[in-house]
């Protein structure tokens, strides 16, 4: 036995693997949020006819609307059950830095959620008739766009973790944080339909990216802090 | 500063001190809104193009600043409490909220009773209201996270985590939408436009607008006494406070 | 109201100063002031509702106090608190452990956050110190809420830190349980660490004069 700092990689991958062994052996969470993405996609056609044309131009917004609605619903995974059983002031007490903590958690929550969301588009984009030219545009923003949305989210949970009914409130706070990466990621596709180079979006959502990878973490750190008060 | 600051880190001495400029504060705003809206409603000169509905915006511009300005006031506060752990400044936080929403609120009714006339139809997804209108949502988050804590210690923070969010995503925001909104300009009639102010036009809005301010300080300044007031339920001097005000009202009643 | 009076030249493990604690717009307690020595083991008592599980909490930083502070050999917790926490175990009400892992995965994930790198047999041979031999690999989620509270007192065992602070560590063990870990506290502060706990029953293999005592009756005015 041997009392030794972690270095950051190792604390990193140790609260990844867990949560990943965790989502793994409770597919539930990964699942059920991907297939409400997928009905809120098809409920659009349905709703408003099934016209291609009418269809192809409203793809990029309905499937990144349905995009964040999902990501919403997924966020509470991200701390909630580590709140109620109390490994999450077990973490925030343990040496490491909490930023890191909390980076490989949301990391974790992307590549549950984000990730399969990513990977299930191009199949949603053929039911809503998108333009041919907009696929690559269409993995490229959610890509970088899907987490910004699990850091800015992690924030919105981490503030409302503590609160019994903290679900609906979390989307009043989160959802006007996601406003610019739908504007921008929209609009690149939007943009690609028209064959039109669209690499100034991309590099704004990436910008976005970087800038909430940086702070996040550190937002969410503080409001852990309070949450578990 | 800080020597100079340290007296009013204690709850009872600002309680007391807002208490003290309270009556000047509001005897000013009174004057300086009853001279600037009158002269703006009744005297200012109407705009040669759109008419009296032009004098909705002796109102709706301050609002639309205010609403603006009091979120910074909150993010200020948020900050001072975050870093220096000023109890005071949540409190300060939690009295401008709601007024900051209202303002908002006012400044998006305006805007649309502005539209109306102008473009035919109640509500247009001009730049500026839409920032207004994500504005308000971002108030109506702070003060349900506010509200959602029933320790208002923690609200405080979790609230102020929050609004330095959002201070952080606001010009993010709005500066999205402004190009949202020239990417599809097409579908859009005019832009809410300010018209270029001829001096007779400007006098009576610097009077409203210095009178709004005001009346906003003043409105705070009640809100921020009544939040030191349940912050400090348990202290010994608003005990005393209390007691004092039951006897006084019986001695009135009487 | 102070747990330790006796002059002591090496630092207090842990102490605090002028506590005070509101909760719910109660006061819980005014002006505490806690000092706690290697050596020590700190009973902390007092009524249901009285602020026992809120000082563990403020000691262990997780809550922060209305007003006072809260040091770690002489230096603010706030300040060290990488230090502070590497050398603090607490267990609170919630154990800290998931269902869908394992006993043994459990253990040896809360382990290894701390710092503490130990081999498949030697977590076999902890969990076994309170009673879980045969449940290494069943998933939490398939054990009892004893047993849960019991692999998180498996770090106990294992444990570097001097400063030991658990709410109610008996509940939910049965009596040779409480014995063995009653032993297990002896060690610890006799290797030079401290303990401050609460518990409804009282210590019994510890004489009345080796426990000191935090006594919250502080209700209200």
């Amino acid at each position: 036995m041997s009392v030794a700092n972690l270095s950051y990689r190792a604390v990193f991958s140790l609260v990844l693997k867990r949560d990943l062994t965790i989502a793994m052996r409770h597919k539930d969470d990964i699942i059920n949020p991907l297939l409400f993405f997928v009905i809120v996609v098809t409920l659009f056609p349905l709703g408003i006819g099934p016209e291609s044309q009418i269809l192809s131009r409203i793809a990029p917004g309905i499937i990144w609307v349905a995009a964040l609605l999902s990501t919403l619903l997924s966020l509470d995974r991200l701390f909630k059950s580590d709140h109620s059983d109390g490994s999450l002031e077990q973490m925030l007490l343990s040496p490491q830095p909490v930023f890191i903590l909390v980076l490989a958690k949301i990391v974790a929550h992307w590549l549950i959620t984000g990730l399969p969301l990513i990977l299930i588009a191009p199949l949603l984009a053929v039911l809503l008739h998108l333009n041919e030219q907009s696929y690559s545009a269409l993995i490229l923003t959610l890509l970088l766009g899907t987490p910004v949305l699990s850091l800015l989210g992690a924030i919105g949970v981490a503030l409302t973790v503590g609160i019994k009914k903290g679900g609906v409130l979390l989307s009043l706070l989160v959802l006007p944080l996601y406003i610019p990466v739908l504007i921008f990621a929209t609009s690149a596709i939007d943009t690609a339909a028209l064959g039109l180079p669209y690499s100034g979006q991309l590099a704004i959502i990436a910008a976005l990216f970087f800038g909430s990878l940086t702070l996040a973490p550190f937002a969410v750190a503080a409001a852990l802090k309070v949450s578990t008060n | 500063m800080w020597k100079w600051l340290h007296p009013y880190a204690n709850p009872e001495v600002s309680y007391h001190f807002a208490g003290k400029i309270l009556p000047w504060l509001s005897a000013l705003a009174a004057l300086l809104l009853s001279i600037g809206l009158i002269w703006a409603l009744a005297f200012a000169p109407a705009d040669y193009q759109q008419g009296d509905s032009f004098r909705i915006f002796y109102i709706h511009v301050p609002a639309a600043s205010l609403s603006m300005g009091i979120y910074f006031g909150m993010a200020i506060a948020a900050f001072t409490s975050l870093v220096w752990q000023f109890k005071l400044a949540d409190a300060s936080a939690a009295a401008m909220a709601p007024v900051g929403a209202t303002f908002t609120a006012i400044a998006l009714i305006t805007g649309a009773a502005w539209g109306k006339p102008m473009w035919g139809t109640w509500w247009i997804w001009d730049a500026r209201l839409t920032s207004e209108l994500i504005l308000l949502f971002l108030y109506l988050g702070v003060i349900a996270l506010q509200n959602a804590f029933e320790d208002k210690n923690l609200a405080g923070k979790a609230a102020g985590i929050l609004t330095l969010v959002g201070v952080i995503n606001l010009p993010i925001i709005k500066y999205s939408v402004e190009w949202w909104n020239t990417l599809h300009q097409g579908s859009t009639i005019s832009k809410l436009g300010r018209p270029s102010m001829s001096v007779d036009m400007l006098w009576p809005f610097v009077f409203c607008f210095l009178g709004f301010i005001l009346l906003v300080s003043v409105i705070i300044c009640i809100r921020f006494r009544s939040e030191i007031l349940t912050r400090n339920s348990i202290r010994p001097w608003v005990r005393t406070l209390v007691s004092q005000h039951l006897t006084q009202e019986k001695a009135n009643e009487v | 109201m102070s747990a330790n009076l006796a002059a002591n030249t090496e630092p207090a493990l842990i102490s605090a100063s002028n506590l005070t604690c509101i909760r719910e717009e109660r006061l819980l307690f005014d002006q505490l002031t806690v000092e706690v020595n290697a050596g020590d083991i700190v009973q902390v008592e007092g009524p249901n509702g009285s602020g026992k599980t809120s000082l563990l909490r403020i000691l262990a930083g997780l809550s922060q106090p209305y007003e006072g502070d809260i040091f770690y050999k002489d230096q603010l917790i706030t300040q060290s608190r990488e230090e502070f926490h590497q050398n603090l175990l607490y267990l609170g009400h919630l154990p800290g452990v998931k269902g869908e892992m394992t006993a043994q995965e459990n253990l040896n994930f809360n382990l290894t956050l701390h710092g503490l790198h130990i081999n498949a047999s030697e977590i076999e041979k902890t969990l076994a110190e309170v009673n879980l031999t045969g449940f290494e690999d069943s998933l939490a989620s398939h054990l009892s809420a004893g047993q849960h509270r019991r692999i998180s007192l498996a770090r106990l065992y294992k444990s570097t830190a001097d400063i030991w602070i658990l709410d109610e560590p008996f509940t939910a063990i049965d009596k040779q349980g409480v014995q063995s870990l009653e032993q297990l506290f002896k060690a610890h502060i006799k290797q030079g660490g401290c303990i401050i706990l609460t518990t409804h029953q009282d210590l019994l293999t510890f004489s009345p004069a080796q426990v000191k005592k935090i006594t919250l009756d502080y209700m209200g005015e």
